[in-house]
């Protein structure tokens, strides 16, 4: 089943790039696809709302269906990765081996409060000013 | 005179400078003209016309006294995605409102150190997510081309399409980007000019406002490979204070081009040749592995066959690290605050109300797949991934020295030409994605215009640190393409 | 030991493991090259990185790494060769990056033991788990406006060692004990200054109870802002209490994290004032995951100071001390230090005797360090020895001391100015004897029925001599005399 809707999802992508040559613009061909496969609204609206908050986005409320859509239809595009046999496979942690330099001991940087606050909204007396953090 | 000076190359104004044919100042003031006579294509979100002049002057003195740097007195422009310092540093969002840095990013520190000069700071997608630049809060980018007899605006192509845009209009002769995903080759090729995204860590990353950091790394338009070459050699070098940042010389790129590729072996991976690839493309790769051919090259067909998860991958590690590099954005200590009527509410309604559909989207995707129970699933299985992507390419580099592939799946397309579907637009970067998953060096070089007179660029991908082999293929092609093509009303 | 928490339904036992949080020794941030100074002017200790400012990258100091294999091996514990710096994404005001660079699941340092001292001298071990590497938060101030915070990042970024115990203790004491001694060992390593007030060291407490003979944990408290020794046991003594009340009373723990209110003595929950956290950990993609080099790791270990524990056996063995005392003086570097100075020219015995019964009094008294005491520990020696050569007394010597504490002056100088050598001549003691012999009849008749009464003569003599006749010679003369008398 997986295997198919990762195969669908491939071919849907040629069919896209036949599609784009001349009319570029990527109409979309590609909901449709998801709703075959039925992996429309791995998110729901609640989820949507969920993650809004560990985010600190606000959405207004009647956007959340429409966005819950939208990145359902982003995450079962990313679901073909699970066709992927990863068992034996370290996750990559570093893109290139490079020697990673650690710095010396030595103060070297601060000093400099007038441009830390410099861009500050709001600041008082050395501080930056912030709403009121409820204990 | 004005405008033939900004028809010079890079390198052609350097000799020109060094002849004194002309003045730093003379170049910058012909420059800034065309700035101005360009500023319909919103290609700047800021002109810093007065210190391109301060600074032309300062060249100008160094000149004359016999110094001078690889770029002294050369106007370039710089992607408002490097902090400069005084001058206001957007990443075209709204949420950097009035951030204006109290340091410089080491790449554009190198770059005046070695004499260039500062136009302004150029258009972006909003914290370079995008490919077409038209999530910029400064509004969209018009490419300077246009369909031989049609007027509609098409894209510059992005997220560095601003830069890409100043170089092609022949407003600045060279130009920083950033490519995260294919920012920079994507939008090179769309335009008709250079680009070329060096190996990860070739860069200082430091002072570069950070979409995916283990992805970002900064590089170099202009309109000819040599100038990409002698471009990039400025902004390159190790940089203690960036951990990623590689401590090896930089090689003297532009002097030894040579464009030879006698006896180089360059392989066309066989799943880029996707089923439906518009015929056009298709044969304009072909073209461009029979021009290596012709030059003593050997073409041999090799596989990467992870490269149908480039894209799926890409879109949990970038927004995945976004959601987290963009968190700093939160009201309290630079750029937009909306006060709420508490601290919880000014974060939701500053970062709601700051951030761009696009970005917000990214976030959420990128928040999403590192939370409590789906870390696993999304995130580790995507690094996993990652690592056999970038095997591929480490095993056909046992077999090849540059790899050949076409830079977009397509030519530039419409402004506001429908685009609703955030992954067809993801498709873009099909062809850039997987090298910038391994950190490797790619080059996008014109190499031909499609059907509809639009450009079209062949990417050139390259083994780590190997930029000088995917400078010289890129040289093959880019001398035998002989792409003269002016955008439309840019003849004259 | 055998500390119990008695119920109506039973005897429970408590389960405690504790976090605690070690500023790290060092001149600049885990990241940034900032001053980690103390109590500098708000803002003025903050490099654009701990600021969070756009495009602002950490590199890692090394000093912060080798302070932490350091306290690795000072614990006894596994040193990891790669470790990994991951970010904890939440969002607060003194938080500018929006996350916190931490490790999570790869920490510098992994298993170890740290062993507490019990006051009966026998030792128990605690469990280490882990010590990992990770940055200070910023500091909200609340209480100067009303409806704002205002915020200092100065400590933003400082290098803290979390270090994770096993929840292996089981009273209140023991929670203090291990604090001691963990001070105590990062003070000997050097790696945390262990100052409590000036928050170089915090401690969260994990506290559990169960019935006495489960096997099985309760459900656990994390116990926040622990702030000083004193409040470590009062913290959890709380908080076992209030959960055997409640699970007496047939109501279930509930896992949460409390903070101590140390006006009030009391725990409180926090729930509801902080929200279900997910903290979104992962690999921060700025940084390279840490290798250390075997030759790193061995170049420290070389390096590594005699530890408490170490010092401690040595003391026994050396100089013969008992356990307490031994303990007692390797608490602290500076005090063993002192010890050994003394014992080097003076009887060790004696030597710790003065040090942990008469020194430590007065230092406390006077509210000084060792380090500044105003008796030298070459006094102290030469000290010992006057009384050791039957110069002085060792009541005189109480008194000499305390002058030396005044004035700092050395034991012979005051013995000599102030006349206090012992009278060791028995021809100065006779007629003193004989007065007293023939002055008091009575006591003499009574010496006849009972000769312990010569001990009052004895008395009368030294009384008379104001302490500086030698005992054994008037013990001696006051028996010839006596004796004489027939």
């Amino acid at each position: 089943m997986r295997a198919h809707a990762v195969h669908f999802g491939w071919l849907r992508l040629s069919r896209h790039l036949a599609e784009c040559s001349f009319r570029p613009g990527f109409s979309g061909l590609l909901r449709p696809v998801f709703n075959i496969q039925g992996i429309v609204m791995s998110l729901d609206k609640a989820t949507v709302a969920r993650i809004a908050t560990l985010a600190r986005i606000e959405v207004p409320e009647d956007q959340l269906e429409p966005l819950a859509r939208e990145l359902s239809g982003i995450l079962g595009w990313i679901e073909q990765l699970g066709e992927v046999d990863t068992s034996a496979v370290e996750p990559m942690r570093s893109v290139m081996d490079i020697r990673q330099d650690w710095r010396p001991d030595t103060v070297d940087a601060g000093d400099c409060q007038a441009d830390i606050l410099r861009n500050a909204p709001k600041a008082h007396d050395g501080f930056f000013v912030v709403p009121k953090v409820v204990e | 005179m004005t405008s033939d000076l900004t028809r010079l190359t890079l390198k052609a104004a350097r000799d020109g400078l060094a002849r004194k044919d002309f003045s730093a100042g003379e170049l910058t003031r012909a420059h800034l003209a065309a700035m101005e006579k360009a500023r319909g294509l919103n290609a700047f979100i800021t002109e810093t016309p007065e210190k391109a002049l301060s600074m032309a002057e300062a060249a100008d003195r160094r000149l004359a006294d016999g110094a001078g740097g690889l770029l002294e007195g050369l106007p370039v422009a710089i992607k408002d995605l490097f902090c400069t310092e005084g001058v206001a540093t957007t990443a075209a969002s709204h949420i950097l409102d009035g951030f204006v840095p109290p340091y410089e990013s080491t790449v554009t520190r190198k770059l005046w150190e070695q004499g260039a000069v500062c136009l302004g700071k150029t258009n972006l997608d909003e914290f370079a997510m995008g490919s077409a630049n038209i999530t910029s809060h400064h509004g969209p980018v018009k490419s300077p081309w246009t369909q031989p007899g049609d007027t509609a605006d098409l894209v510059p192509g992005g997220s560095s399409g601003g830069s890409a845009a100043a170089v092609a209009a022949r407003v600045a002769l060279a130009a920083t980007g950033t490519d995260t995903g294919g920012s920079i080759r994507q939008p090179a090729s769309f335009c008709g000019i250079a680009g070329i995204k060096p190996t990860y860590g070739r860069c200082s990353r430091w002072g570069t406002v950070a979409f995916a950091s283990s992805l970002d790394q900064a590089g170099a338009f202009a309109r000819t490979v040599e100038d990409c070459a002698l471009f990039l050699q400025a902004m390159a070098g190790h940089d203690p204070k960036d951990s990623t940042s590689a401590d090896l010389a930089v090689p003297d790129w532009s002097g030894r081009l040579s464009g030879r590729v006698k006896g180089l072996r360059i392989g066309l991976p066989k799943e880029y040749r996707v089923e439906g690839m518009p015929s056009e493309i298709e044969r304009l790769w072909q073209q461009g592995a029979d021009w290596l051919k012709a030059e003593g090259a050997e073409v041999v067909e090799i596989s990467l066959p992870h490269t149908k998860y480039a894209l799926p991958t890409y879109y949990i590690i970038a927004p995945a690290e976004a959601s987290s590099n963009l968190a700093r954005y939160d009201g309290m200590r630079f750029g937009l605050r909306v006060e709420g009527k508490n601290l919880a509410e000014t974060y939701m309604k500053t970062r709601g109300l700051g951030f761009g559909d696009e970005v917000r989207r990214r976030i959420l995707i990128g928040t999403y797949v590192l939370s409590a129970g789906y870390y696993d699933a999304y995130y580790l299985k995507a690094q996993k991934v990652r690592r056999r992507i970038a095997e591929d390419f480490t095993a056909a580099f046992k077999e090849v020295d540059a790899i050949l592939t076409p830079t977009a799946p397509s030519a530039a397309f419409r402004i506001g030409e429908k685009m609703d579907d955030p992954v067809a637009m993801y498709l873009n970067d099909v062809f850039t994605v997987p090298s910038s998953l391994a950190g490797l060096p790619g080059m996008s070089v014109p190499a031909g215009l499609s059907a509809d007179g639009l450009p079209l660029g062949l990417q050139v991908i390259g083994r780590a640190w190997d930029e000088q082999t995917v400078l010289d293929v890129s040289r093959a092609i880019e001398d035998a393409a002989g792409f003269a093509t002016l955008p439309y009303g840019l003849e004259a | 030991m055998g500390y119990t928490i008695k119920g109506a339904t039973g005897d429970w036992e408590i389960v405690v493991g504790l976090e605690v949080h070690a500023q790290v020794m060092s001149s600049s941030k885990l990241f940034s090259g900032a001053s980690t100074r103390y109590g500098g002017a708000p803002n003025s200790q903050v490099s654009t990185v701990d600021a969070g400012m756009p495009g602002m990258l950490p590199v890692v100091n090394e000093r912060c790494i080798e302070q932490a294999v350091r306290t690795g091996l000072g614990l006894k514990a596994q040193i990891n060769r790669l470790s990994v710096f991951e970010r904890k994404n939440y969002f607060y005001p003194d938080l500018p990056q929006g996350y916190q660079i931490s490790q999570y699941e790869h920490p510098i340092v992994g298993k170890g033991v740290l062993v507490i001292d019990m006051p009966d001298g026998s030792t128990r071990e605690i469990g280490i788990t882990r010590l990992h590497l990770e940055q200070d938060a910023g500091k909200s101030v609340h209480d100067q406006r009303d409806d704002e915070t205002l915020i200092d990042l100065n400590r933003s970024g400082v290098a803290l060692m979390e270090i994770v115990s096993e929840p292996d203790i089981r009273t209140p004491d023991e929670a203090v004990l291990y604090m001691r001694k963990l001070r105590s060992i990062l003070r000997y390593l050097g790696t945390c200054d262990g100052n409590m007030e000036e928050g170089s060291l915090r401690c969260d407490a994990n506290v559990s109870v169960r019935r006495v003979g489960d096997t099985a944990f309760g459900t656990r408290c994390e116990i926040k802002n622990v702030n000083s020794m004193r409040f470590v046991a009062r913290a959890i003594e709380y908080e076992a209490r209030r959960q055997v009340e409640l699970l007496e009373n047939g109501e279930k723990v509930v896992q949460e994290t409390r903070l101590f209110d140390s006006a009030r003595g009391e725990t409180r929950s926090m729930r509801g004032k902080e929200e279900a956290h997910d903290y979104r950990y992962f690999p921060d993609p700025d940084l390279l995951p840490l290798e250390l080099e075997e030759h790193f790791i061995e170049r420290i270990r070389a390096d590594l100071p005699e530890l408490p524990d170490e010092k401690k056996a040595r003391f026994i063995e050396a100089y013969g001390l008992s356990a307490y005392d031994a303990g007692v003086l390797v608490a602290e570097r500076a005090t063993a230090a002192y010890f050994e100075e003394v014992a080097s020219s003076s009887d060790a015995k004696l030597a710790a005797n003065w040090v942990v019964n008469e020194l430590f009094g007065l230092l406390a008294k006077a509210g000084v360090g060792i380090e500044e005491s105003p008796v030298s520990a070459a006094n102290l020696a030469a000290l010992i020895r006057l009384i050791g050569d039957g110069t002085i007394s060792g009541r005189i010597a109480k008194d000499v001391f305390a002058i030396m504490f005044e004035t700092g002056e050395a034991p012979a100088k005051i013995v000599e100015e102030r006349g206090l050598k012992q009278v060791t001549d028995s021809s100065s003691i006779e007629p003193i004897v004989d007065q007293l012999i023939a002055d008091n009849p009575g006591q003499v008749e009574t010496w006849r029925k009972n000769p312990k009464v010569s001990g009052w003569f004895v008395g009368q003599v030294m009384k008379a001599t104001g302490g500086k006749a030698n005992p054994g010679m008037v013990n001696e003369v006051v028996a010839r005399k006596l004796a004489a008398l027939g």
